[in-house]
């Protein structure tokens, strides 16, 4: 095991951030979002927002109300409760997106399966087997880094773009798998899609927050296309 | 309700509040105005009938048409702007009678000129705020053939604020989370150069350029992604810093040198293209104190607001002045003492 040496920086004049490690890691971002939750639950007067990203957690608030000093000490106070290098993830909310990988949905599941050195069924198999953490959001609102897949889906971005994959789109790399919100060109090879309308502009419908778990769910083009007719919403699980 | 007709616009016209906050590791960056004060400014002349929101105008604005009077407030950088060929001061607030057609045209001087009336929008608020955030797809820009509501409310006419604040040379800016990085000589390089504005400036971020040899960090380009704040100031991969403004992503790769300081960050949004800028470090302390002096801008704006037509029956505290000496015109605009 990694041993876990929290590191705490200001953030600008109204901010703090307490990075876990230099790199992403499953127990620095395991460790970013337990600390998130935390800090979050001391309540303080004056926080605007407590969040995670891939190692670190974050906190903004109101300097007028809640001294840098203050700020710090109440951060070291929760980083003194735990031990980071063994915390784990409190599994607050799972939820699964009906998927579909025939080749119209997954115009490159073939060449990252070649480069994985699996077929592609197995691999269809093993993610939809495999529940994911959100580990971060960005990109895009609302847009989940999910991780961490076995070792053979440790492939390179392409060193190309491609030009433009839709919203829904389930790309490849690196272990990670990201989502995407939004219509976008990217270096992650598209694997699949989800039947999700990605960011909700209009903020009605539930969206991802980091320590969520998600799973795709193998469906027909048909099941596809009625999920998005739906809604295209996240769907919660039940069970793990 | 006015219905505001939208006859044409410049392609950086938005509707724009305050913002978000709080939505970062959502992915959601504050967005807002670029020019805070110029919001403060529209509130100080306007008062209570102000809402909060007002239609932003980059560089160029637009022409439009409302079916009912309606007083405005023109703030922000100035712009070349008439109701039905009459001229408006910009900085002050006007009667746009119904049915006249109020043009606004490019900046004078800035970049950003606000558009605000007495009333209410009616836009739906989402995640917290009636912004346009272009980059998220919450809104879209202003454009020809749109329609506006507003529920127009009472405010006084021919209030003035003077120029409150001079274009600045000197941007203040703290250490970031990858100072470091870029160690001693990085500080000093930034410190010590003169940067120019590029026209490559949205409300997502400005590039600058300079002369000479650029900086490098130590750690190269390949970080792990971390959350940004808003006014770091990036080092591309071409070696370009790129301040990022209030569209920027809520994360971002790059090693960042330095985060300009939000009481900063208003006018340096405000500088036009070509425009020289230094930075300069300075403590947590001077920060807080710069963004205590900002965050009641409206209130001192406000005792600085004054009739700018000076014909008697509009003048509040008329037996204030010296009237005996004659020194008090009734038709001509007063200057400003």
């Amino acid at each position: 095991m990694t041993k876990i040496d929290p590191v705490l920086y200001p953030l600008g004049e109204d901010g703090l951030l307490v990075e876990f490690a230099p790199a992403l890691s499953m127990q620095a971002n395991a460790a970013a979002i337990a600390c998130r939750d935390a800090v979050s639950a001391l309540g303080l007067d004056g926080v605007v927002e407590v969040g995670s990203t891939l190692k670190s957690t974050f906190m903004r608030f109101d300097p007028v109300v809640l001294s840098h000093g203050r700020a710090e000490a109440a951060l070291r106070d929760v980083l003194g409760q735990e031990d980071w290098s063994a915390v784990e993830v409190p599994v607050a909310r799972a939820w699964r997106l009906p998927s579909c990988f025939d080749a119209d949905f997954a115009p490159q599941l073939e060449e990252f399966a070649g480069l994985a050195g699996r077929s592609a069924g197995d691999l269809v198999d093993e993610l939809a087997a495999t529940p994911l953490r959100v580990l971060a959001l960005g990109f895009a609102p609302g847009m989940p880094y999910l991780g961490m897949l076995p070792e053979h889906w440790n492939v390179p971005r392409q060193s190309a773009l491609t030009p433009r994959v839709p919203v829904g789109a389930i790309t490849a790399a690196v272990r990670q798998i990201v989502l995407f919100a939004v219509p976008s060109a990217t270096g992650w090879r598209q694997i699949g899609q989800a039947a999700w309308r990605g960011f909700d502009p209009y903020a009605v419908s539930p969206h991802l927050t980091a320590g969520d778990v998600l799973r795709f769910d193998p469906v027909s083009a048909d099941a596809f296309a009625d999920h998005l007719k739906s809604g295209g919403r996240l769907i919660a699980e039940r069970h793990l | 309700m006015s219905r505001i007709e939208v006859l044409s616009a410049g392609p950086s016209v938005t509707l724009q509040d305050s913002g978000r906050t709080g939505l970062s590791a959502f992915g959601l960056s504050a967005g807002g105005a670029m020019d805070p004060a110029a919001l403060a400014e529209a509130k100080a002349l306007l008062g209570a009938s102000f809402d909060g929101c007002a239609i932003e105008m980059g560089q160029m604005g637009g022409r439009f048409r409302a079916d009912t009077d309606i007083v405005i407030a023109l703030t922000g950088a100035a712009m070349k702007a008439q109701v039905d060929g009459a001229t408006l001061a910009w900085g002050q607030t006007h009667l746009w009678p119904a049915g006249a057609v109020l043009e606004i045209g490019a900046t004078t001087v800035g970049a950003y000129g606000y558009l605000a009336v007495a009333g209410v929008w009616d836009l739906p608020e989402r995640y917290g705020a009636k912004s346009t955030h272009i980059q998220a797809g919450i809104g879209a820009p202003v454009a020809a053939g749109d329609a506006l509501d507003v529920t127009p409310s009472k405010a006084e006419v021919g209030l003035g604020l003077p120029e409150w604040r001079a274009p600045i040379d000197e941007v203040r800016v703290l250490p970031s989370v990858q100072t470091n990085w870029f160690g001693e000589s990085g500080r000093a390089w930034l410190e010590q150069t003169r940067f120019t504005k590029t026209a490559r400036a949205s409300r997502m971020g400005a590039a600058l350029s300079f002369d000479g040899a650029g900086v490098e960090s130590d750690h190269g380009l390949s970080v792990t992604s971390e959350i940004v704040s808003l006014g770091d100031i990036q080092i591309t991969g071409d070696g370009t810093p790129y301040v990022l403004m209030r569209e920027a992503q809520t994360t971002g790769g790059y090693p960042r040198i330095a985060t300009v300081i939000s009481a900063d960050l208003p006018a340096f949004a405000q500088l036009p293209a070509g425009a020289q800028v230094r930075f300069r470090f300075v403590t947590l302390d001077e920060a807080l104190a710069a963004r205590a002096d900002m965050t009641d801008l409206a209130k001192r704006l406000r005792g600085m607001v004054r009739p700018v037509v000076r014909a008697p029956e509009t003048i509040h505290d008329l037996l204030s002045y010296t009237l005996v000496s004659g020194v008090v015109s009734a038709t001509d605009p007063e200057g400003w003492e």
